[in-house]
């Protein structure tokens, strides 16, 4: 039985070997610098104060006796930020926005979840700081809260925003809603569609709001100079996003912030947003010393960006044969305090493994009195595919088909046209689904008491712009400097892209991560973009040494440029074969003929990279308890080309464990009042070591049109097919129709009671 | 301000002196008093096993030890892990297996897999899988972690 | 977490005599494993914090045919269940000591403190309870002994007055033909709270086949972990058997007085309590013939 399968056909010479990364000793002796390993001479603790309430209005902040505690240097409140002194007339149509991000940071008027900043301070240490919150006052009007997102969508639910209006579909409504965005894209006929269907199926299914989950908790060091130059030293998957967000809310130049990103300890889109970052900086110019600030676990859970939950009605409608005619869909998404849920990608990812022609999506992104989601790992998708995938199985029930027969029956591909409209490139989902078919797993005998599931996923991977400059040394070692933090490997794959296009080894670049003032503007590590849009950049600015060092040996043997070729690292003479240059032997030549070389790119690629995965998942369930234990799971995915294999299997492994979690155990639970009750790792239940069995990975290589070496990315869809994959396993081992995520033990039993069964 | 305490203990084979409040946990000593901060904090209450040290011979999580236990004591992190001839063979496996990923738990889950190989050096995945329960990792899914220290084990 | 003095006693007189002047100023650590959570957490404050690891009474952990064991209070789970005579005698005991936490918390954490700590979901509680534990108090009064089904008396209070510690917990030796098991019922595999837990001892006769005396304990379906005395005793002189063990099974779900909160439902967590009474005793019976 092979754990780890590779299916490719292109082979390269350093794209898709898997050499060791460069960070990697640093990060097994533990020297690498995290965040919170930042420490500057003279350094104070930050810590906030946070609503204890979901939902008040903040009638008086009183910060005089923290001020007067010994050891205290400087409280701020939403006071101190630039939006308390603007007027709605000087914003304009920045006011929104302007008063979101700045409230999101520091509570203005009201508090919008528990967890919400009311005020901060800094002091000499921790403890100090910790014992000084407990002495400002502040009076607050508690107001009915909402944290369910149908509750907050109805119309007499408690407002969020009194003065927001529901956009729908560029028009504004006519009274206050949470409901702040209406989106709905269609495509041919749906009526029609439907009434063509043999079979048509349509049920509920409601998702919980889970976490991302990282272990590293957010932190941040800001300083604030004397001289105006504020540097912030963070945790971050984008330093210019940092950089943008602090210099927004405080109304300063975009180049007066320098952003270091220190090593990130795990973000999976939760370490976007800038929670922290402008509230020490405040701090830090009130001071006039370092400030930095450390969120507990609990502040994480409660006042980071967790996943929205979700409610959805899904429709299909099928031909006898398993052909789909029509497809629907409402989705709702809460967004948290201020809009923003990923509803439209839901929209874009529901129906986009299926090659269907009728077809209707509706979203709603909708604000409720929890904390303002963030991305997380292909956010929207696995929502979605939790309902389509689970209606499809029971279509599959229904019609006796085989359930990867059916997706390949009505797979979409090159051409497809998706409802919101964009029609796919060259895609490898039918490739993963036939992967899939073929694999051990799926060939093998079940065993009694095991329920075996099948589904897929879909995220678009996109593009946005990265930059890269390389440097040749004139030992012949390249310097690459990028702006793509590196969550999970990406200095080696992006490292690799670039050996493979110089034609010189692996070990000859070396990768490093650089602040804000170093480099061009780079888009966030995030949306399984780095490795491809990064990995194209490096591939530019290779191109860009090639053609420099090309110039260079005309310069030298006193030739036209023309007459010389750069061939898998050697620079030669066309037609004079005694005239060659290995890189390393130009290289030394660098220092006498001109000088150093640095090639340089910046790009903003455009398309998608479409990454598909499907999951196998073999599940048993205790009849008496409820529990399901997952005993097999295989994760096949198309990464268009692998660049590093081992950390491909790694980023499949690692989504599918997350979506494991989300399935079965993750959510967050609210009381009567709308608190969070399990802010802690010990009752927010990720799995465990003990909780899981290896995960098998097949990786597809169908090659991305969009990038010279096939490369997709990788990141996000492999945690999009898992809930609906176990929820049908589960369904094949009990007989219950599991429609509510997580599919606690308790989920199972109630289940079992209602069917007449215990 | 409140009183501190003078330790003295062993750190990776080195005896130390140290000042402290009762109220700091160990953690909280070898980051901010001792500026080793290759045990990483978490979650604080051991639920996550990032911080996890071994204090005489034993795994335990720092955040839930007082630095003032400490008195006496011989503690061993990660930064003792490797010796001048070379990074000990569980560093080099998950090296070489892609065992990490962001890398916060790896200094927890090294030590944690060195103390049972310590103790038990042919422990297999079953064992290996219980032991390391109190470590969550987020990014990997603890395959190529498992797959890492199995490669040290004896276990055939 | 707020300031607090540290002292580390190395008799109990002396311990003793600093827990009576502090009052109800002073909290004792042992593993520190709840009580450092419960202060950071702002649950629990204590401007001294009373060391007791230095004890030489409560690291105790001696075993004698006639006399049973003695478990220091403040002995961490690790050596209880890496004691090979005490593995050996007690599996029952071994069973809770393994599920305390992970390894990491089984390097500090203590029976002693998980009784004193006195959760609804104490793991050891029903495991000692089903023991006969008995608990060994030391005061400004002198020693006494408390039964460890009186022990906890509301969540997170126990019977311990003001001077006084838990030096140790007794239980006799197994009787012959006993065997005991503990189980809970957690969601994941590890590193989580007890929906429900069941810790059962019973003692058959020489055949094997009838019970002659038997007792259960409950965790997490009350205030404080439950002496099931109704269950157990209704399988005293019966025949090993499924009825004899489903009918203890209903007397235990009868027993139990849960809420639902979030890590499970009334329904659930009585009809858990059925699945896990009968679990164990199956499992305590098997160990009771040897098995």
């Amino acid at each position: 039985m092979i754990s780890n399968q590779v299916l490719s056909e292109v082979e390269f010479n350093v794209v898709g070997k898997r050499p060791l990364r460069p960070d990697g000793v640093d990060k097994v002796t533990g020297r690498a610098q995290y965040g919170d390993d930042t420490n500057l001479t003279g350094t104070l603790r930050a810590k906030v104060l946070r609503s204890p309430h979901p939902h008040a209005r903040i009638k008086s902040i009183d910060t005089s006796k923290a001020e007067a505690f010994p050891g205290v240097r400087a409280v701020v409140t939403a006071k101190d930020l630039p939006f308390a002194s603007l007027s709605k007339d000087e914003l304009g149509g920045e006011y929104t926005a302007l008063k979101y991000a700045s409230d999101h940071m520091l509570a203005s008027d009201k508090a919008l979840f528990k967890g919400h900043p009311i005020a901060a301070l800094a002091a000499v240490n921790a403890h100090v700081a910790e014992s000084a919150l407990a002495l400002i006052q502040v009076e607050y009007e508690v107001l009915k809260p909402v944290v369910d997102v149908r509750e907050a969508m109805k119309d007499d639910a408690p407002l969020i925003h009194e003065d927001l209006r529901t956009n729908d579909m560029g028009e504004t409504g006519d009274k206050p809603s949470n409901i702040a965005t209406h989106m709905s894209y269609s495509t041919g006929d749906i009526d029609k569609g439907f009434a063509e269907a043999d079979l048509v199926m349509e049920n509920e299914y409601t998702t919980a709001t889970v976490h991302q989950g990282y272990i590293e908790p957010h932190n941040t060091t800001a300083f604030w100079n004397s001289d105006g130059q504020l540097n912030i030293w963070t945790s971050t998957q984008g330093s210019f996003q940092v950089r943008g967000t602090v210099a927004g809310v405080l109304r300063i130049p975009v180049s007066q912030v320098k952003v270091i990103p220190m090593e990130i300890g795990g973000g999976f889109g939760g370490k976007i947003t800038a929670y922290l970052d402008a509230i020490c900086a405040v701090l830090s110019k009130k001071t006039g010393a370092p400030v930095k600030a450390l969120m507990t676990r609990t502040e994480v859970f409660e006042a980071s960006g967790p996943a929205p939950a979700s409610w959805m009605r899904v429709k299909i409608g099928v031909k006898n044969n398993g052909k789909m005619t029509a497809v629907e869909a409402e989705i709702a998404m809460d967004a948290g305090a201020y809009p923003g849920s990923p509803a439209m990608q839901a929209i874009v990812c529901a129906f986009a493994c299926y090659d269907v022609e009728n077809g209707k999506v509706d979203g709603y992104d909708v604000v409720d009195n929890k904390p303002k989601t963030a991305a997380y790992r292909a956010p929207g998708s696995p929502q979605a595919a939790f309902a389509v995938e689970s209606l499809i199985d029971e279509i599959c029930g229904e019609l006796k088909m085989d359930p990867i027969d059916f997706r390949l029956l009505n797979a979409a591909k090159e051409g497809t046209r998706r409802i919101e409209g964009l029609v796919a490139r060259r895609i490898g989902l039918v490739e993963c689904l036939e992967a899939a078919r073929d694999h051990d797993h799926y060939k093998a005998k079940l065993d009694e008491g095991i329920g075996r599931g099948v589904a897929c996923g879909y995220w678009p991977n996109r593009g946005f712009q990265s930059s890269v400059v390389m440097t040749v040394n004139y030992d012949g070692v390249v310097s690459l400097i990028m702006g793509s933090v590196d969550i999970g490997g990406t200095r080696a794959s992006i490292a690799q892209q670039a050996a493979e296009t110089l034609g010189i080894a692996y070990e000859d670049v070396k990768p490093t991560v650089v602040d804000t003032d170093s480099i061009g503007y780079t888009f966030i590590t995030g949306g399984s973009r780095t490795a491809f849009a990064t990995g194209l950049a490096a591939i530019n600015a290779a191109e860009d040494v090639k053609s420099q060092m090309v110039s260079r040996a005309a310069k030298i043997w006193d030739t036209d440029e023309d007459d010389i070729e750069y061939v898998a690292g050697i620079v030669q003479h066309k037609s004079d074969e005694e005239l060659k240059f290995t890189f390393k032997d130009l290289a030394r030549q660098l220092a006498t003929t001109g000088g150093s070389i640095s090639g340089r790119a910046s790009v903003d690629p455009t398309g998608e990279g479409n990454g598909y995965a499907v999951h196998i998942v073999d599940v048993t369930v205790d009849p008496d308890t409820g529990k399901t234990d997952v005993t097999r799971f295989t994760a096949v995915q198309d990464a268009g080309k692998a660049v590093h294999p081992s950390y491909v299997e790694g980023q499949m492994q690692g989504g599918a464990v997350q979506g494991i979690g989300w399935a079965l155990n993750e959510e967050y639970f609210f009381d009567d009042s709308g608190k969070m009750m399990n802010p802690t790792f010990l009752d927010y239940r990720m799995p465990t070591s003990l909780d899981l069995p290896m995960i098998d990975t097949v990786i597809v290589e169908v090659a991305n049109p969009g990038h010279p070496y096939g490369v997709r990315g990788v990141g996000e869809a492999s945690i999009v097919p898992p809930m609906a994959a176990i929820g049908n396993a589960v369904h094949a081992a009990t007989g219950h129709r599991m429609r509510s995520l997580p599919i606690t033990p308790g989920r199972i039993l109630e289940a079992g009671w209602e069917n007449g069964r215990s | 301000m409140p009183g501190v305490t003078h330790v003295q203990s062993t750190l990776n084979g080195e005896v130390i002196n140290f000042l402290c409040e009762p109220r700091q946990s160990l953690l909280e000593v070898l980051r901010d008093v001792l500026g080793m901060t290759g045990t990483k904090e978490g979650c604080n209450d051991g639920n996550c096993g990032a911080c996890t040290i071994i204090l005489d011979g034993r795994i335990v999580d720092s955040c839930l030890v007082l630095g003032v236990e400490a008195e006496g004591r011989e503690m061993m992190t990660i930064e003792g892990m490797a010796s001048a001839e070379g990074l000990h063979p569980l560093q080099q496996s998950f090296l070489e297996n892609a065992a990490l990923q962001c890398g916060i738990c790896t200094p927890g889950f090294l030590l944690a897999s060195k103390s049972l190989l310590d103790q038990e050096p042919d422990a297999d995945e079953g064992r290996i899988r219980h032991w390391l329960a109190g470590n969550l990792c987020r990014c990997t899914g603890y395959d190529k972690i498992i797959r890492a220290v199995m490669q040290v084990s004896t276990a055939k | 977490m707020e300031p607090f003095d540290f002292v580390s006693p190395t008799t109990i007189e002396e311990a003793v005599k600093t827990l009576a002047s502090a009052g109800d100023q002073a909290r004792i650590l042992a593993g520190g494993t709840d009580l450092l959570v419960q202060m950071r957490a702002g649950r629990r404050t204590a401007p001294l914090v009373v060391d007791i690891k230095g004890i030489p009474e409560l690291n105790v952990l001696s075993y004698d045919a006639s006399k049973g064991l003695t478990l220091g209070a403040a002995v961490p789970c690790y050596k209880i269940y890496e004691d090979e005579t005490v593995a050996k005698v007690y599996p029952g005991l071994i069973d809770a000591a393994f599920l305390i936490g992970g390894i990491q918390i089984q390097g500090r954490a203590s029976i002693g403190g998980n009784i004193c700590n006195a959760a609804p979901s104490g793991d050891a509680i029903p495991a000692v309870i089903a023991l006969r534990g008995v608990c060994n108090v030391a005061g400004p009064n002198g020693t006494r002994e408390i039964l460890c089904e009186d022990f906890c008396t509301a969540p997170g209070q126990n019977a311990l007055k003001n001077g006084e510690i838990l030096v140790s917990i007794s239980i006799p030796a197994p009787q012959a033909n006993s065997g005991a098991n503990y189980l809970r019922f957690i969601p994941r595999n590890e590193m989580d709270i007890a929906v429900v837990g069941v810790g059962t001892s019973v003692q058959l006769d020489a055949s094997g086949q009838n019970f002659v005396s038997a007792r259960i304990a409950l965790a997490s379906v009350a205030p404080t972990p439950v002496f099931a005395t109704e269950a157990g005793d209704s399988l005293a002189g019966k025949a090993v058997s499924e009825e004899a063990i489903q009918q203890a099974s209903e007397l235990a779900m009868a027993a139990a007085k849960p809420i639902s909160d979030m890590r499970g439902t009334i329904r659930q967590r009585i009809h858990l309590i059925g699945v896990f009474t009968r679990r164990t005793l199956n499992i305590a019976i098997e160990r009771a013939r040897g098995g």
